[in-house]
């Protein structure tokens, strides 16, 4: 708005160089993302986190959202997959228009252990990639296919999440090392794990305080890494278990904030 | 910076959800400029407020006394109970003077990304009520947003041992609204739970 008192009092001259209709510094601009996090602003307002897929991390206010009578309505809910059209603003861009894409929120809440999952993927996501518009394209795809996995109710709720979440770190640089040791290089079924090293260490280099979990759980963390769902599928409830525990350990200790949303997340 | 008095009720003022530092400047001088007794009044009403202002002992709801108007009301149906987040949707649905059964308040919703679990929520009262036999029919009437249906969903999985009638408000289009402005989830919802006209 004071963009355009200046341009009335800057004379016919400075007009004479723009186009007609030309909005010059308004600067809108287009990309889809997933809705990864609301918060309530002032009286109807929400800041609306979001994974885009040219952009990266965007905050954006949607206005009036909270009202019945919103234009956004469903839209602008975690999980949905949407269109939008964005203004820059000075700290947080404004949501102008949304469609939806895709919404991924209807299947997923249906299904509690399904919703506790996804919660915890929208979280990890919003804290590995932690800063804002840098593109993050594989993250975006990543984030994508894992909610649609969880939409479909193909694979059990708890395998897609640790799919994803050891898949996200490995995108983000910080794959475990699962088939060498993770100090030495050599490579072979390891039995100790230590967090702290990146991954399986070899007797030689086992740190004091590594866990020796059992080789299956292991093996299951390489196919959730590699997407082999048909060994994950096949895996025994025990070393689901195990293997959630120390994917959620090694998330932790590379994320540095803890997620909070895995506490509750519920097995099926 | 102002001295004392009125920057110490500046800053108090200014921590309240809404206000910023130049509304919160204007109410104080609004004060400042404003009769004693007009001042004495609101100092009374807020200090009454934390005084005699508690939560229902049954429903969770807020009331001045140990339980609350709705659950002293011997009218009211008891076979009834309407599940809502906060005391503010007790009095929305108070406004539409229909429903004539009892509530109770969450405390909030389901909301992991917060750190908000079930047991942070008066569940475990409202299963205490349910065990009684008087109740029939159990209206989840949390917010129509992601984590209200979330914590629906919780409680229906919850109650469903219990054999009780769980029904969940419906959501559709908004009265006064154009068809075309309609997302596509409410929509779908709309058409999900769409009626025969009879006559």
């Amino acid at each position: 708005m004071r963009r355009g008192v200046r341009e009335r009092r800057s004379g016919p001259q400075v007009r004479a160089h723009r186009r007609i209709r030309d909005n010059g510094g308004v600067s809108l601009y287009r990309d889809e993302g997933v809705v990864l996090r609301t918060q309530k602003l002032g009286e109807a307002d929400r800041i609306v986190t979001l994974l885009t897929r040219r952009t990266g991390l965007v905050r954006a206010v949607g206005k009036g959202v909270r009202r019945t009578k919103s234009r956004f309505g469903a839209r602008l809910e975690p999980f949905s997959h949407v269109d939008l059209q964005l203004h820059t603003g000075r700290t947080l861009d404004v949501i102008t228009q949304a469609v939806t894409v895709r919404a991924y929120g209807e299947s997923i809440v249906a299904d509690y252990p399904r919703y506790t999952a996804a919660t915890a993927m929208l979280e990890t996501a919003e804290k590995i990639v932690a800063v804002e518009k840098d593109p993050v394209l594989r993250q975006f795809l990543l984030l994508i296919g894992a909610l649609r996995t969880l939409g479909e109710d193909t694979h059990d709720p708890r395998l897609v999440l640790d799919a994803y979440l050891v898949r996200s770190l490995s995108v983000a640089g910080y794959a475990p090392a699962l088939e060498e040791c993770a100090r030495c290089g050599a490579r072979g079924e390891h039995r100790a794990f230590a967090v702290h090293t990146g991954g399986m260490v070899c007797t030689v280099c086992r740190p004091h305080g590594a866990a020796s979990p059992a080789p299956e759980s292991v093996r299951l963390m390489a196919a959730l890494l590699r997407g082999d769902w048909r060994a994950a599928d096949a895996s025994e409830e025990r070393h689901r278990n195990e293997c959630s525990g120390l994917v959620a350990a090694y998330l932790q200790w590379h994320l540095e904030n803890g997620i909070r949303s895995l506490r509750l997340v519920e097995r099926s | 910076m102002y001295e004392g008095a009125v920057q110490n009720l500046i800053d108090e003022l200014g921590r309240l959800p809404g206000v910023g530092p130049k509304s919160a400047q204007r109410l104080a001088f609004h004060l400042l400029a404003a009769e004693t007794a007009d001042v004495k009044r609101l100092v009374s009403a807020l200090t009454e407020v934390k005084e005699r202002v508690r939560f229902c002992a049954v429903c969770g709801n807020v009331s001045e006394e140990n339980e609350c108007r709705v659950c002293r009301d011997p009218k009211r149906d008891s076979a009834v109970i309407c599940v809502v987040e906060e005391s503010k949707d007790v009095v929305a649905i108070e406004r539409m003077r229909e429903f004539r059964g009892r509530y109770h308040v969450l405390g909030g919703a389901i909301s992991p990304i917060e750190g908000v679990g079930p047991d942070d929520l008066r569940i475990k009262e409202l299963m205490t009520r349910l065990s009684n036999d008087e109740v029939t029919e159990l209206i989840l009437a949390t917010d129509p947003n992601l984590e209200g249906e979330a914590t629906a969903t919780y409680l229906a999985r919850l109650v469903k041992p219990l054999g009780l009638k769980v029904t969940r408000l419906a959501s559709g289009l908004p009265v006064g609204g154009d068809l075309e402005y309609a997302d596509e989830v409410t929509l779908g919802r709309a058409f999900e739970g769409r009626r025969s006209l009879e006559f």
